[in-house]
């Protein structure tokens, strides 16, 4: 009530916060991501349009990875199609079907967590709702994220979606097969493009299909997977300013 | 569509401080957006509009302040312009975003009893 001149009207309070909307999914996410670094997995979000080839890219890496220990987890908005071709090539797999949500949250990660062999992993691929919108902005305890980009998508992607291409610390070319029938796309100027939205832009070229640039995929795999424990590019990606 | 699930999020952080200084209405709430923060203006209004209602936030304004984008060098602080490289031309170090991602609840104006 206020009370300077006890005229009885209500006060009105200003509260300062300058705090995230996404502060909670923050948390969340943070707490994914110290459960990943005690364990020792390196926890993957993997991005890309709906066809930009995330399963069959995974598929290829149980593959090249053999024997490490896999688990994924494969969002979509209905069916456990993914989970179901994701297990079947050796990988630990469940699915999060999502109902009308076009991005995994860290709570959908964190509760889908409950029921997949995560901690005995030696990597933890969390392959998101087929999207290049929404899923940029939600952190999910990732130590990396990588987005899938195939050469049949065009080459203006990235800069049609920079804030998807902005938060990836690695892009995957992929389904460089398809090249010689695609004359009017380049890698170069993919890259010329990812160079405009990432200012350390870093892409591998790979085919799932012809095994094409995966040793160059396993390396980098191995080699993040070696300095976990190092804060992560993907932790900065949410400061508060 | 992730409009929706941020203002979903905004409306549960407002609740609760809510709920934490007993106020009995909430009159505006201001937040800051940036350009290049994959979020539609419009339709983050749109879908405050819509879920606002019987909540805490049914009579409440936004206010929303749209943050430009811009880029720096992270080394010496020059400007970089966006559509280009994100490089510095003069020290080839890689830019720096220094504004135009933010999705930020600054203020709260609630009424207290």
């Amino acid at each position: 009530m206020c009370d300077s001149c006890g005229c009885g009207d209500h006060e009105l309070v200003p509260v300062d916060l300058h705090e995230r909307i996404l502060a909670g999914n923050d948390k969340t996410a943070a707490h994914n991501r110290s459960h990943f670094r005690a364990a020792g997995v390196l926890a993957i979000n993997l991005m890309g349009a709906p066809g930009a080839g995330k399963t069959a890219v995974l598929e290829a890496t149980a593959r090249a990875l053999a024997p490490a220990r896999l688990v994924a987890l494969a969002g979509d908005l209905a069916t456990d199609n993914d989970a179901v071709r994701l297990t079947a090539a050796g990988i630990a797999a469940s699915a999060i079907t999502t109902g009308s949500a076009c991005h995994l949250d860290a709570q959908m990660v964190h509760k889908a967590l409950h029921d997949a062999p995560w901690r005995t992993a030696d990597y933890l691929f969390i392959e998101n709702v087929g999207n290049l919108v929404c899923p940029a902005i939600y952190d999910l305890g990732q130590a990396a994220n990588v987005v899938a980009l195939s050469v049949t998508e065009g080459e203006d992607k990235p800069l049609k979606y920079p804030v998807m291409f902005r938060a990836a610390d690695l892009v995957l070319i992929t389904k460089i097969d398809l090249l010689p029938h695609l004359p009017a796309i380049g890698i170069d100027r993919i890259a010329a493009n990812l160079e405009k939205v990432m200012p350390r832009p870093h892409f591998l070229p790979l085919s799932a299909t012809n095994g094409q640039g995966m040793e160059a995929w396993r390396s980098w795999l191995e080699g993040r997977r070696s300095a976990i424990g190092e804060l992560s590019a993907a932790a900065g990606l949410f400061p508060v300013r | 569509m992730h409009e929706y699930s941020l203002i979903q999020a905004l409306v549960e952080r407002v609740e609760a401080e809510v709920a934490a200084r007993s106020a009995s209405a909430v009159h505006r709430l201001s937040v800051r957006i940036g350009e290049d923060a994959g979020v539609d203006i419009e339709l983050f209004k749109t879908a405050f509009h819509t879920f606002r209602e019987r909540t805490v936030c049914e009579n409440a304004d936004l206010e929303v302040v749209v943050v430009p984008i811009e880029w720096a060098c992270q080394e010496c602080g020059r400007r970089i312009e966006p559509g280009r490289a994100l490089r510095c031309p003069e020290c080839l170090a890689p830019a720096r975003l220094i504004g135009g991602d933010e999705i930020i609840l600054d203020r709260i104006e609630m009424e207290v009893a």
